[in-house]
């Protein structure tokens, strides 16, 4: 495979919030707070939004890692969304943990519309450990490759 | 298959600088469904405008994706420009590629290539767009304002000089807030009551203006022009409708020990009572915690003396449901508790005191009858010491990160005053910075330290030693001289900051309004829409917004009433939507998406279905479009994939992730 | 099983059932399979013995649109998938008329073999009656004999107690044949390396043929359209077009049962594989009472499911790294 000769730049999928996170990741921008550009985040209206559909699909398709943003617990726009995410994911990444995925391909963080120091941060730190993992193996689609 | 067009907006330099837009444009070309892509320097422009109209009318076009800033900026814009040109304004998407894309990366080619997959993530989605229409909810036209305070009443006399009905909720017995517990306002050391109390009275005379005092907002359901709200109005156990408020009950009440929450602790007040002399209502309330009647069962002292046989023990809380089109969350501050602070010896002396305090203190209607005086002996105090920031400007845990505005100004306004009315006190305040951005502010700061001689030390506190013999003892240092200050003082005033008060969590978790950090409600801009919560309907005026003084206030109070009023005006609204929809051949009808919906938009009915020539009555869920909010919760807890949402369709979100996959 | 006959005889003939829901023999001593009986003489087809593992509680849901009442045999387990299919609506509880029968732990034939019984031609010590722990088989080799609960199913081992959760009447003595921890598999899973793991389950997933058997048998994965089978996620697929796909078809589908499966356990006793699938559901459960509460589906009627739940202070998803 030709894969190991170039640089590893990781495909990383951000399902955002529109109400709290990705608000943050507008702020990260007018504030120019850099994160790598190996982040694409796509906007769902609240993180109880995010069906682990999704976050297998992205695994599926080449994905190396999936981190999901949406408002602090208790500052859901939508009241309870977050909760209900928190515990899907908690579960999700659980089961993952289980078949033997890479702790840490996965995550979720609370950011706030205010908070995108944090989300900036968030993304580097993120990118950074996928990076230490490595291209996702386990979870991809071993056959069909782009 | 859509026909797309793409419009890659260049922003000026904002986009174009970092990204190749005539690349993206290149590059967008190739996706199924374009048929159409250019950039321009401003899309948003009218001009821009004019180019998406253009092109959806001579292209044909059923879908366009707008690659530039974030859609919470302009996707209104490019969605009514869409439906100008005759384009459903659903069918518009936004690729983000200035504040996700060109403001974060600096590298052209890296940037370039990251705008064209979120541009193509864009075109996967709106190659599953379909029209939507919005439904229509009515408005009710009358206001709430949540908190009666300065900004409450201002907000309240503004709607209703407009023509619509209010309701004011104010939790303590009576209207008026902190600014009713101030002595003088700065800069022009006008008397607060004296400018307060009429605004007071100007309301609870106004015939729009409902005051419902010693109450509480309990539940709100509904939405944008249509919310229903459960006011708790406690038991007073006095009838407003027979008391004459000629205060004899208060004179009699044997039980005297409560503290003044009006003076701040510093003095008490009777189990019954109203807070203050100019208290609106003037109808007393009776602390069930502190009366003897409610403690033992006998007394009964308050009923025996009121001539109006106003007095009722019986009474019970009563819960009132009103339907509202727009509230104004006003619920103002508080001080910080100071239990961190220990190095100021708030909690030992009597004689360190918080600034609002010493607006009591000041006062003529206060524990010391405007007396200066140490709370400790009642003596004259000749050295008085100012610490500034406490709890504000902070950079660890135990304080508030943002700076409360309001304390440079008060300060300087008491050191005025001090100095003013007791030229024997040598005052001397200690600071980080003086912040005076105001009109007529860095002159009045100006005047304490020219005109009236206040020692004003660049440094901060370290710690207040209270002395055996009464005295405190204030470690400090001279930051300009570089140099440890040892001064004895006979009261230290702590510029404590503010935060919002306590209640506004729960009042924001009800109106699902987003809250920071500090628990400051969230604007729905920080510049554009800085009176509206994200919360369509929700309104801020005051201090819930973030640090403010009252001329401040009462222009947020006047924005937020313009805001309010705008709503009330409308007979009719939009509904968003992308609302949930239930495919009723997939459909179970589990209720399980109806266990997670936060507005109970969902419900069931037996509906007769066509499934493939099976015709059979099936329990199907049903989403009422006017409550359903969109959030998306139902959508996963179905197991079958019947529930979606609109406008964020699983497939939509599916095409974005493989398109960013790809 | 004679008075579970002519109960069901009775009752079908005084009219107040329109038909029976139980099971028949099959073509070789040890696969009874399930079936309707609607006359009163076809009950002499009807099988109630060690080998009537299916659970037949779905079947109910299609029962429940039927014209009368349903007469169904349900063992204790089975009743816990019935209690939450009438939480989801699913079943018509005013249209069944459960007959709660006894269970003694039921039959595993993939274990006898493997004990090396082979050729069967009949088994004694599966019947309600027999008072027995031995099971005798007669070969075509002669004959052979084996303990009972050597041959039980996996989830007799953990048997979640002999009382059924909802019933109109009970029939035969039931046994609580639990000797073994519940999740004693899942945690040695837990304890593996990462590489371990994913070993673990690529080879048992890598088995799979996505026959649907777990599936279709499935009590909570009633679905009347699988997302797999619908255009609703672009996730409907013929055959399996990468190594990915049952991967997420087991991890979906456990998800999709996760806080509403009983763990009955029918899905790894169906699938033709033999892929152990309810070490999913397992983990799902174990991961459940461990993070909010022991929570048991199918156990009322009313409680809410722990996905369609929450408290403030539930654990965040690090946990998950942390543990």
């Amino acid at each position: 495979m030709s894969l190991t000769n170039e640089e590893f730049r990781p495909k990383i999928v951000a399902f955002c919030c529109n109400w709290c996170s990705y608000a943050g990741a507008d702020l990260a921008g007018s504030s120019r707070l850099a994160y790598p550009a190996d982040v694409k985040i796509i906007r769902v209206p609240c993180s109880c939004r995010v069906n682990p559909m999704f976050i297998l699909r992205a695994f599926e398709k080449g994905a190396d890692g999936v981190i999901l943003c949406g408002c602090h617990p208790g500052d859901c726009h939508y009241s309870t969304g977050n909760y209900y995410a928190r515990r899907r994911m908690t579960l999700l990444f659980s089961m993952l943990d289980y078949i033997g995925v890479e702790n840490g391909r996965t995550r979720v963080e609370w950011v706030s519309a205010a908070e995108g120091v944090k989300f900036s941060q968030t993304m580097n730190e993120f990118v950074e450990k996928i990076h230490s993992l490595g291209k996702n193996v386990r979870l991809g689609d071993l056959r069909c490759r782009n | 298959m859509q026909r797309i067009g793409v419009f890659v907006c260049h922003c000026g330099s904002n986009i174009a600088a970092t990204v190749d837009v005539k690349k993206v444009v290149e590059m967008v070309q190739m996706e199924p469904g374009v048929v159409h892509a250019e950039d321009y320097q401003y899309m948003c422009s009218e001009a821009g405008q004019a180019k998406i109209a253009a092109a959806i009318q001579e292209k044909k076009l059923t879908g366009i994706v707008v690659c530039s800033c974030s859609p919470r900026m302009h996707e209104t814009t490019f969605r009514t420009a869409a439906q100008r040109a005759g384009l459903n304004p659903y069918m518009v998407e936004i690729a983000n590629i200035r504040e996700h894309c060109s403001w974060i990366h600096k590298d052209m080619e890296e940037a370039t290539k990251k705008a064209v997959i979120l541009a193509r993530a864009a075109i996967a989605k709106v190659n599953l767009n379909t029209p939507l229409k919005p439904g229509e909810s009515r408005v009710t036209k009358r206001a709430l304002i949540i908190g009666g305070g300065i900004a409450g009443i201002q907000t309240a006399l503004d709607i209703a000089d407009a023509g619509y009905e209010v309701d004011i909720v104010e939790k303590t017995p009576s209207i008026g807030g902190r600014m009713s517990q101030l002595d003088k306002t700065f800069p022009t050391l006008d008397c607060s009551a004296c400018i307060l109390t009429p605004k007071m009275v100007e309301a609870a005379a106004h015939e729009k203006i409902n005051i419902y005092t010693y109450s509480e907002v309990e539940k709100v359901s509904g939405f944008v022009g249509d919310f229903t709200v459960d006011i708790r109005k406690k038991a007073r156990s006095v009838d407003s409708s027979k008391c004459t408020g000629c205060g004899v009950c208060q004179e009699k009440c044997p039980s005297k020990k409560a503290p003044s929450e009006f003076n701040r602790g510093l003095n008490t007040r009777s189990a019954i009572y109203t807070p203050f002399a100019q208290a609106i209502p003037n109808v007393p309330v009776i602390d069930r915690e502190n009366c003897i009647k409610f403690k033992t069962g006998k007394c009964g002292i308050c009923a025996k003396v009121c001539q109006a046989g106003a007095i009722d023990y019986e009474q019970q809380d009563e819960i009132i449901t009103e339907k509202y089109g727009a509230i104004v969350v006003a619920t103002g501050f508080d001080t910080i508790k100071l239990d961190n602070y220990d190095e100021y010896a708030y909690n030992q002396s009597k004689d360190v005191i918080t600034s609002l305090e010493l607006e009591r203190i000041m006062n003529a209607a206060g524990p010391t009858k405007g007396h200066l005086e140490r709370l400790s002996d009642g003596k004259h105090p000749h050295e008085i010491v100012f610490i500034q920031c406490v709890g504000s400007r902070c950079s660890d845990d135990r304080g508030k990160s943002y700076c409360s505005k309001i304390c440079c100004m008060y300060t300087a306004k008491h050191a005025m005053l001090i100095r003013d009315k007791y030229p024997d006190v040598n005052v001397t305040v200690f600071y980080i910075d003086v912040r005076t951005p105001g009109k007529n502010f860095d002159e009045f700061y100006r005047r304490a330290v020219e005109e009236y001689g206040v020692n004003y030390i660049k440094g901060q506190v370290g710690k207040v030693i209270p002395q055996p013999d009464g005295k405190l003892l204030v470690q400090g240092s001279d930051l300009l001289d570089n140099k440890q200050i040892l001064k004895e003082a006979d009261m230290v005033v702590l510029a404590t900051a503010i935060e919002p008060e306590a209640s506004v969590r729960k009042i924001a978790t009800m109106l699902t309004a987003s809250i920071d950090t500090n628990n400051f409600l969230t604007e729905a801009h920080p510049k554009l829409r800085p009176v509206e919560s994200p919360t369509a309907g929700v309104f801020l005026s005051g201090v819930c917004q973030g640090p403010k003084d009252i001329p401040e206030t009462v222009s947020q109070a006047g924005a937020a009433a313009v805001k309010a009023i705008g709503l009330l005006a409308k007979d009719k609204l939009m509904t968003n939507p992308c609302t949930a929809k239930a495919d009723e051949l997939l459909c179970n009808g589990c209720s399980t998406c109806a266990n997670v919906c936060p507005y109970g938009a969902i419900s069931y009915e037996d509906v007769q279905v066509n499934d493939h020539g099976i015709r059979e009555v099936r329990r199907i869920a049903v989403v009422n479009n006017a409550l359903c909010q969109g959030c998306g919760a139902c959508t996963v807890a179905c197991p079958s994939g019947a529930m979606d949402l609109q406008g964020f369709s699983n497939r939509q979100i599916i095409a974005e992730v493989d398109a960013i996959c790809r | 099983m004679q008075e579970l006959i002519s109960r069901a005889k009775e009752l079908l003939e005084n009219g107040t059932v329109a038909r029976v829901l139980g099971w028949k023999a099959g073509d070789l001593p040890y696969n009874p399979e399930p079936a309707f009986f609607t006359q009163a003489e076809e009950l002499k087809d009807f099988v109630y013995n060690g080998f009537c593992g299916a659970n037949l509680s779905k079947y109910m849901i299609e029962a429940s649109k039927l014209e009368g009442k349903t007469l169904v045999c349900l063992k204790p387990c089975d009743t816990y998938s019935f209690n939450q299919l009438i939480k989801e609506h699913r079943v018509d509880r005013e249209k069944a008329y459960i007959v709660g029968v006894g269970c003694k732990g039921k039959l595993d034939i993939e274990k006898a073999k493997k004990l090396g019984i082979k050729g069967i031609e009949s088994v004694s010590g599966a019947e309600m009656t027999d008072d027995t722990d031995t099971l005798t088989f007669q070969t075509i080799y002669g004959e052979k004999t084996c303990a009972y609960a050597d041959v039980m199913l996996e989830r007799c081992h953990v048997c979640k107690g002999k009382d059924h959760m909802v019933y109109d009447e009970l029939i035969g003595q039931s046994k609580d044949t639990k000797d073994a921890e519940r999740f004693a598999e899942v945690e040695r899973i837990e304890a593996m390396s990462p590489e371990e793991k994913f070993a673990f389950f690529q080879k048992e997933l890598s088995k799979c043929i996505r026959c649907n058997a777990c599936r279709n048998v499935c009590p909570a994965c009633s679905c009347r359209k699988c997302v797999f089978d619908s255009n609703k996620f672009d996730s409907a697929q013929k055959a399996n077009t990468d190594s990915f796909e049952e991967k997420m078809f087991h991890i979906i589908r456990a998800f999709h049962v996760a806080g509403r499966c009983t763990d009955c356990g029918e899905c790894s006793r169906v699938c033709p594989q033999g892929i152990p699938l309810h070490l999913f559901n397992r983990k799902f459960i174990k991961d459940i009472n461990e993070l909010y509460g022991e929570y048991q589906a199918g156990a009322d009627t009313e409680s809410k499911a722990p996905l369609t739940n929450f408290t403030f202070d539930d654990a965040e998803p690090s946990i998950v790294t942390k543990r």
